[in-house]
């Protein structure tokens, strides 16, 4: 492991909104996801972050907010000292060489007409750093033999390769332009689980050879758990539960990260048989009206009759390192507040934005 | 005698101009009424192709089915297709991965469950609507009674998901088959569908086949699990022996390669070199051999056959991994 | 029975045990027998790794090309292109006299109710001008192809402007773009061009091609706008913005040419309708006024309609041309769109 200083990255109060539009002639806005709705965390540098959620809460939007690719609605993201949300135009499209970001679908987003050369040799155009053309080609060389792939793919297509191999594809287009930060979206969750290990081994080698600080967004929290050094657990647009890998396995203490963590199937039998599951009941509520006061008190069985529905708690350090977004998480913790049912509240998907839905992507170029 | 008895069962592509592919190569396995049984592997091993061929549903032009499906002694393959429309629904139920799209999405659920009861059953419609109701209620879904009218797209996925449990199990099944019911859920949904169907295999005694590519969902639910790779099972046992001496270096380095929940942090993972797509390029031999840690000569020989193991599975490989070697 | 084990990748020849190999290298007892063979694979398996590593790519375009190529539907249009292609080039060589020439020997027996037939010097006999009937016909295909491609290509050019436009900035632009193509879409398409020939002061065979052009221009702009949109979102365009690629090579190296294959599809099923179409209007009396110039639907709409008591194969022929050349495009464009379809790429 690198050795670590201070923060890379600092998210402050970051909200994204997107608003609902409707009419034939003029737009009219009819109402707002909250899709992120005030978040705040740090990432230290050499560091993984790994943030993790159910589809919907909002960790993809949060990922993409913090490199604007979408436009945040409110809040600050300070990245090594300068505040990215007040850069602009051409002096944005520069500082985006030291924050890459990685995809979920490695062959969607990988332009299909572009053979791997000038797939990776882009990044280095943009920034003016394709010189000469043989440093270039070195340099790409390079970038390819970091993530596993033999010099003679640069000649090929994105659809010649398997799925492991195109997201070694790009891994090494983000790697071309030497970035502090990487996001990667859901990197494993598309490939095959015997290539999965593959993925998530080099980008931990990578990490170590290059010192790369890593914001993972994943959905599976073994895959999480394995690789981030700090876990955000998020549910409906905010950040519930916040600590160190471990802690937050060994004890995790918000009533969403428990239901979660007993929600995911372990391969090993004895386990499963032994295992108590805390199912929670219903659906994700919609993030185009989520509930008040605590996000998840529609469905948590520790929910109390006061301050659950009209109060948001906010994140604070319960335990040292470990930081939760719960009113009773002491009492929960004591054994002092018992589990109870919970009715299943009915949600409707929504007709406009689905959840988890990015909405329209903000150019900010 | 068993309920389900898959015999050879082979599926071979065949497309004009192409070469011929073998999806599915002689796989056979049996299901007892009350059991579960898991189909394992990754995308391309044959899992859902072998489900579709079992249940007929896979069209007769470019496809060659060969082999014996025999339900209650009845070969399925044989059947007139007229029959085995009348058998699907009634004595085998099927549950896709995608709800929405299964599902007619201009038909109210209510009425999607109770036109397979009027099919299958000869309910009229009030009557078949009343059992859909309960069927619904039944599966936990809330307000059965307001849901029966709605359409598919305004309830949410895992409510879907249930929906489609529900219109399976209409006619009480004796056999139903799950084709990655959990994959396009999230795991708090995926726990419920589960627990689900545990409850529904335990009270109503019908057997059910998993077919995943999760292990860890295979690990609680499945009494026999079939681990499949190239169209061909490559190791058969039963669930804890499976997980806990997995013979086959396929298996073996499948349970190494995901990252658990519970295990230690910090160690790289155990991962499979190559991927899925790399194959001899020749007819015979193992098609794990190319990524196989135990490969021998014979491996690129020939396949070797599905021998029984001492503790009552089944395996195919030439050089398995020693029992000794433990999960880590 | 044992049906090999094939998969998509690499292929090769089946290479089993046969003694050839074996003798290829001198062979001592010790090393005969199984780890003999393996060896052999094994080896003949990295040579195969090899040459697959060092095997130049192949392009989407090539890739979808080769997949047209094996497809036997489009193989058979495009014959048909090719050779309507070439009929129309090579006119001059293949017509056996000039068309628009009368001939006394035709003339002469041309009565209200008879015209002549086939004979030696005339293959398919006369029209009613006495001109040679297989000639007109020939030369009716450079007048058909000189048409529809440049309608095509005009409607093309001026969709394409108009729905790029609208695609990269979106907006409020593509909104008043969009809105004036819908009200071109709600008019009839041959009602539009029968008011724009009629619009036209004098009628020439530019007013044909225009009026095509025009027809098909709000077809090409919503096509194209609406996979600009659709590259827009998609994910490699949002990969080049978080690389950090200016606006303007995300929107001409991404999105373009991404967007464009659908749209030349299109324009091969296009020129199919806009011949038809063209054919349409000259069988209207709306297209080109000089009686000189031999064209397919002018053929059809007057001579073959006024005589068809006389002589039902004045219209036969040029119908029959014109069906099997609209087909001919329109089974070489289903084909390529099906060669492109991502989804048929295995």
């Amino acid at each position: 492991m690198t050795e670590r200083t201070g923060p890379l990255v600092e998210l402050r109060d970051v909200k994204v909104h997107f608003p609902i539009k409707s009419g034939v002639f003029i737009d009219r806005t009819v109402g707002y996801v909250y899709a992120v709705d005030g978040v705040s965390l740090s990432i230290n540098k050499g560091e993984t972050y790994g943030l993790v959620g159910e589809s919907g809460c909002g960790k993809s939007t949060l990922g993409r907010g913090l490199l604007r690719l979408v436009e945040p609605t409110a809040g600050e993201i300070v990245f090594d000292g300068t505040d990215i949300r007040s850069l602009k135009g051409e002096s944005m499209r520069r500082a985006r060489r030291r924050m890459q970001m990685i995809f979920q679908d490695p062959l969607s987003s990988l332009d299909p007409r572009q053979s791997v050369e000038s797939l990776l040799v882009e990044g280095l155009k943009a920034h003016g750093l394709a010189g000469d053309k043989a440093a270039t080609t070195k340099k790409l060389r390079e970038a390819l033999a970091a993530v596993g792939l033999p010099a003679s793919a640069l000649s090929k297509y994105p659809h010649e390769f398997s799925g492991g191999q195109r997201q070694r594809i790009g891994i090494a287009r983000a790697l071309v332009l030497d970035p502090d930060l990487i996001v990667a979206d859901e990197p494993v969750s598309a490939l095959d689980v015997s290539i999965q290990a593959q993925v998530l081994n080099l980008l931990e080698d990578l990490q170590n050879e290059r010192g790369l600080t890593y914001l993972i967004i994943a959905h599976d929290l073994a895959v999480v758990r394995h690789i981030a050094d700090t876990v955000g657990v998020m549910y409906l647009g905010g950040l519930v539960e916040e600590a160190s890998s471990d802690d937050l396995y060994r004890e995790p203490m918000h009533p969403y990260t428990k239901a979660l963590m007993s929600a995911v199937p372990v391969p090993d039998p004895v386990v499963e048989d032994r295992r108590e599951r805390i199912l929670l009941a219903g659906d994700l509520p919609s993030p185009t009206n989520p509930p008040a006061g605590c996000r998840f008190h529609t469905r948590c069985p520790w929910a109390q009759p006061t301050r659950c529905a009209e109060e948001r708690p906010a994140l604070r350090e319960v335990l040292s390192g470990h930081r939760v977004a719960c009113h009773y998480a002491e009492d929960i913790a004591a054994g002092r507040i018992r589990p109870h049912e919970v009715e299943p509240e009915l949600v409707r998907p929504d007709e406009g934005a689905a959840p988890g839905d990015p909405g329209e992507l903000i150019p900010t170029l | 005698m068993s309920l389900l008895d898959v015999r050879d069962l082979s599926v071979v592509f065949q497309r004009r101009g192409e070469q011929s592919f073998t999806a599915v190569d002689k796989v056979s396995f049996s299901v007892e009424p009350g059991q579960t049984v898991g189909l394992v592997g990754e995308s391309g091993c044959g899992k859902s192709v072998t489900s579709l061929a079992i249940m007929g549903l896979l069209p007769r032009r470019g496809n060659k089915v060969t082999g014996g499906v025999l339900f209650d002694g009845t070969d399925l393959l044989q059947l007139r297709p007229n029959d085995m429309r009348d058998r699907r629904g009634r004595d085998i139920g099927m549950i896709f991965q995608d709800p929405l799209s299964s599902l007619n999405p201009v038909v109210p659920i209510g009425v999607q469950v109770a036109e397979v009861l009027e099919r299958h059953r000869g309910m009229d419609r009030k009557a078949a609507l009343k059992e859909a109701r309960e069927l619904l209620d039944a599966v936990g879904i809330p307000d059965p009674n307001r849901r029966l009218k709605e359409y598919p797209h305004q309830i949410s996925g895992g409510m879907r998901q249930r929906a489609l449990i529900a219109i399976a199990l209409a006619c009480k099944p004796r056999l139903l088959i799950a084709d990655e019911p959990t994959t396009a859920l999230d795991v708090t949904i995926q726990a419920q569908i589960l627990t689900l169907l545990k409850q529904l295999v335990d009270e109503t005694g019908t057997a059910l086949i998993m077919i995943t590519h999760d292990l860890g969902v295979v690990a609680g639910l499945c009494d026999t699990v079939n681990v499949l790779y190239g169209g061909k099972v490559v190791e058969r046992a039963a669930r804890h022996e499976l997980f806990a001496r997995p013979r086959h270096p396929y298996t073996h380095g499948l349970l190494n390669s995901v990252p658990r929940l519970d295990s230690p942090r910090g160690e790289p993972l155990h991962a499979i070199r190559g991927s899925v797509a790399d194959n001899i390029p020749w007819a015979e031999g193992c098609a794990f051999a190319p990524r196989c840690n135990n490969v021998v000569d014979a491996c690129l020989e020939g396949t070797p056959p599905l021998e029984s193991t001492a503790t009552g599975g089944d395996l195919r490989c030439n050089n398995p991994v020693s029992e000794e070697v433990a999960v880590p | 029975m044992s049906d090999p084990i094939t998969r998509p990748g690499v292929a090769a020849p089946r290479d089993g045990a046969d003694p050839t190999g074996t003798s290829e290298r001198p062979a001592s007892a010790t090393e005969r027998g199984i780890g003999r063979l393996g060896d052999r694979k094994k080896a003949r398996l990295d040579e195969l790794a090899r040459a697959s590593a060092d095997k130049g790519g192949v392009s989407l375009v090539r890739d979808a090309f080769r997949r047209l190529r094996r497809n036997p539907v489009a193989m058979f249009g495009a014959a048909i292109v090719a050779v309507f292609v070439l009929v129309a080039i090579f006119a001059p060589l293949l017509a056996p006299h000039d068309p628009a020439q009368r001939f006394d020997e035709l003339t002469k027996n041309l009565t209200v109710d008879s015209i002549p037939g086939a004979s030696s010097d005339f293959p398919l006999g006369s029209d009613p001008l006495g001109r040679d009937f297989l000639s007109r016909l020939i030369y009716g295909s450079r007048q058909t192809l000189f048409v529809g491609v440049f309608a095509t290509l005009i409607g093309l050019a001026l969709g394409a402007l108009i729905g790029a436009v609208a695609g990269a900035f979106g907006g409020w632009v593509d909104n008043i773009l969009m809105r004036l193509t819908d009200v071109m879409l709600a008019l009839p398409a041959l009602l539009l061009a029968i008011s724009l020939v009629a619009m036209a002061s004098r009628s020439s065979q530019w007013t044909v091609i225009l009026a095509v052009a025009i027809v098909n221009v709000p077809i090409f702009a919503r096509l194209l706008r609406g996979s600009m949109l659709a590259q827009r979102e998609s994910d490699h365009v949002l990969a080049a913005r978080a690389l950090g690629v200016k606006q303007r090579s995300i929107v001409l190296r991404h999105m373009l040419p991404n967007a464009m294959t659908a749209v030349i599809v299109q324009a091969t099923l296009t020129l199919s309708t806009a011949i038809l179409e063209a054919a349409s209007l000259s069988f209207l009396g709306l297209g080109d006024p000089d009686i000189n110039r031999a064209e397919w639907g002018l053929m059809l709409g007057v001579d073959g309609v006024r005589y068809f008591e006389v002589r039902p194969e004045l219209a036969y022929y040029p119908a029959l041309a014109i069906i099997v050349v609209a087909l001919g495009f329109t089974l070489l464009g289903e084909g390529m769109r099906d060669a492109i379809d991502p989804k048929n790429r295995r």
